[in-house]
């Protein structure tokens, strides 16, 4: 009984801890003050000022942009990755899988001045195309790793069944490995759309020329000290994220094992 | 069927992102002169001897002691949390789980800054402290604050992994241990965390890594002249434009970050592939 009581307690204590900061954050951002500790009654003079800020919807506008764009793009190159990966022999799989593990292992920090390193040596001007080229360089790895489970569940029968019927591998390629991987697919697009949005490490250093996105704003913005402009951009960041969580969710308990590499690597 | 051809681009792809970056940086942080021009570039070992000095060394050190602190934090806290919701029946367990991986999901400096107005001088810490009676104290700015941030930030990636493994053991093992006689604490210590090590050991390197490699939260809540190795790393690739020596940084604590992955690994018997160990 006492166990259960000290349990209880601890619980409580551990998720307090982890959403305290949180919904302090999102309830000073309707604080008619500029101070963090007294509450002076509500307003949403923060939202209109965030939605007013040019610096900010700049920010906004390369985020979502950089998300689609690296998404798709990484989605597309991922997936014939993974099934050409799929049908190579043991040997050079082993060899491309761990070579494609590199970035997923490698700290951030690392990746971004390695790709930043590239950029400067091939003499690219750091800005919206590196930044582009740097989001689908990291996530591509994370759709491949979705992708391939997929194609291993898949009966392996099914293309030589449907090429000893006559098509082509290209039609084969389209008309079933495709849709029967789509889950898996679907999935690296989410976890690739996520990574590119949440990031901040890989394009804090491969950008310039004006281009930023949400991260580096509110980093720039939290090193001038605290604006009450970050309290509401982060709520309104917060309830979109949990948007897309909660149908990456809904998507992941289909398949459960899709859902495991979304925790993996979510920072 | 013959589909391997489709990877070629890849193939392509993965050198040209992700192998030639790395050999970039490994191969600068043994030369001196203008990256620009490869011809006038010369080997040398200046950038890691550089590294040797003291004042160096001393950001390493703490780099590596704030990221074990708060790792074996992390694990502290973040074992009893595990094991009390894998105890839950499925239902509870998984709603408890994705209240864990929620704040996960918000950005991490939105996460590191809401933590910013919270220790602030006029901050909500200070303001409860002062409304009690008790002088407002400096929260902000020093190891503690780093320390706390990092826990917060990566307590999530000990949880996670530790919770999946304990869900997977096989309740009839507990059982038949407890019918041979064995306590709680023999259960817990010869049966329970055996079998949970595998999920320790990535919780631990999940941990250490970000922890170790970070410059947000120690920029943010350790302020402006804070050091640890990921902040060097940031200010010779960007403001002192000193590639080389950036790189050699970056090659060090990649081989420290090696060395803890090869340690925790060694404990690891049946891991599954794709590992680089």
């Amino acid at each position: 009984m006492v166990n259960k009581i000290i349990k209880k307690i601890y619980t409580f204590l551990i998720f307090a801890f982890l959403y305290a900061p949180i919904i302090v954050l999102i309830v000073f951002s309707f604080n008619n003050s500029k101070s963090r500790g007294v509450w002076n009654g509500f307003t949403m003079r923060w939202y209109i000022e965030l939605l007013k800020d040019q610096e900010i919807l700049k920010a906004l506008y390369y985020t979502i942009l950089v998300a689609v764009l690296s998404s798709a793009i990484s989605t597309f190159i991922g997936t014939f990755a993974a099934i050409g990966i799929y049908n190579m022999n043991l040997f050079s799989r082993k060899i491309v899988l761990n070579i494609n593990y590199l970035p997923v292992l490698n700290p951030d920090i690392v990746t971004a001045v390695s790709l930043m390193t590239l950029f400067r040596f091939v003499n690219l001007e750091l800005g919206f195309l590196t930044m582009l080229l740097a989001h689908v360089a990291f996530s591509v790895p994370y759709v491949v790793l979705s992708v391939l489970p997929k194609l291993k569940q898949m009966n392996k029968h099914l293309a030589e069944a449907a090429m000893d019927l006559g098509a082509t591998p290209m039609y084969a390629l389209r008309k079933v490995i495709i849709p029967e991987i789509m889950p898996g697919i679907v999935t690296g697009a989410l976890i690739a759309f996520t990574l590119s949005i949440d990031d901040f490490v890989i394009s804090f250093f491969n950008t310039g020329s004006g281009v930023t996105n949400l991260s580096i704003t509110v980093y720039s913005m939290a090193r001038r000290g605290i604006n009450p402009e970050i309290n509401a951009l982060s709520t309104l960041m917060f309830i979109s994220v949990l948007v897309l969580l909660l149908i990456i969710n809904k998507r992941s308990s289909k398949d459960s094992k899709g859902g495991m590499i979304s925790y993996e690597k979510m920072l | 069927m013959k589909l391997k051809w489709i990877s070629y681009p890849y193939i392509t792809w993965m050198i040209i992102f992700i192998v030639v970056p790395l050999i970039l940086i490994l191969f600068f942080s043994f030369t001196s002169g203008d990256i620009q021009e490869l011809k006038n570039l010369e080997f040398t070992l200046d950038n890691f001897k550089r590294f040797m000095d003291p004042m160096y060394l001393k950001v390493l050190g703490k780099s590596l002691s704030l990221a074990l602190q708060s790792t074996l934090i992390c694990l502290a806290l973040g074992y009893p949390m595990a094991m009390i919701i894998s105890k839950e029946n499925i239902k509870k367990r998984n709603i408890l789980i994705l209240l864990f991986v929620v704040p996960m999901w918000m950005n991490f400096l939105l996460r590191t800054y809401a933590w910013m107005t919270l220790l602030s001088k006029n901050g909500f810490i200070n303001f409860i402290i002062t409304k009690l009676g008790f002088s407002p104290l400096k929260l902000l700015y020093n190891d503690k604050a780093v320390l706390m941030g990092m826990i917060y930030n990566f307590l999530p990636f000990m949880v996670l992994p530790i919770y999946s493994v304990l869900i997977k053991i096989d309740n009839k093992l507990i059982e038949a241990a407890e019918d041979l006689g064995a306590n709680k604490m023999q259960v817990f210590l010869r049966v329970i965390l055996p079998l949970s090590l595998p999920g320790v050991i990535s919780g631990f390197t999940m941990v250490f890594m970000p922890a170790v490699s970070t410059f947000v939260i120690s920029r943010l809540l350790g302020g402006g002249h804070y050091m640890l190795i990921g902040n060097l790393i940031e200010q010779q690739f960007l403001y002192v434009g000193d590639w080389q020596f950036g790189s050699a940084i970056s090659i060090i604590m990649m081989v420290f970050i090696l060395i803890a992955m090869g340690i925790t690994a060694k404990f690891d018997k049946d891991k599954e592939g794709g590992g680089l160990w």
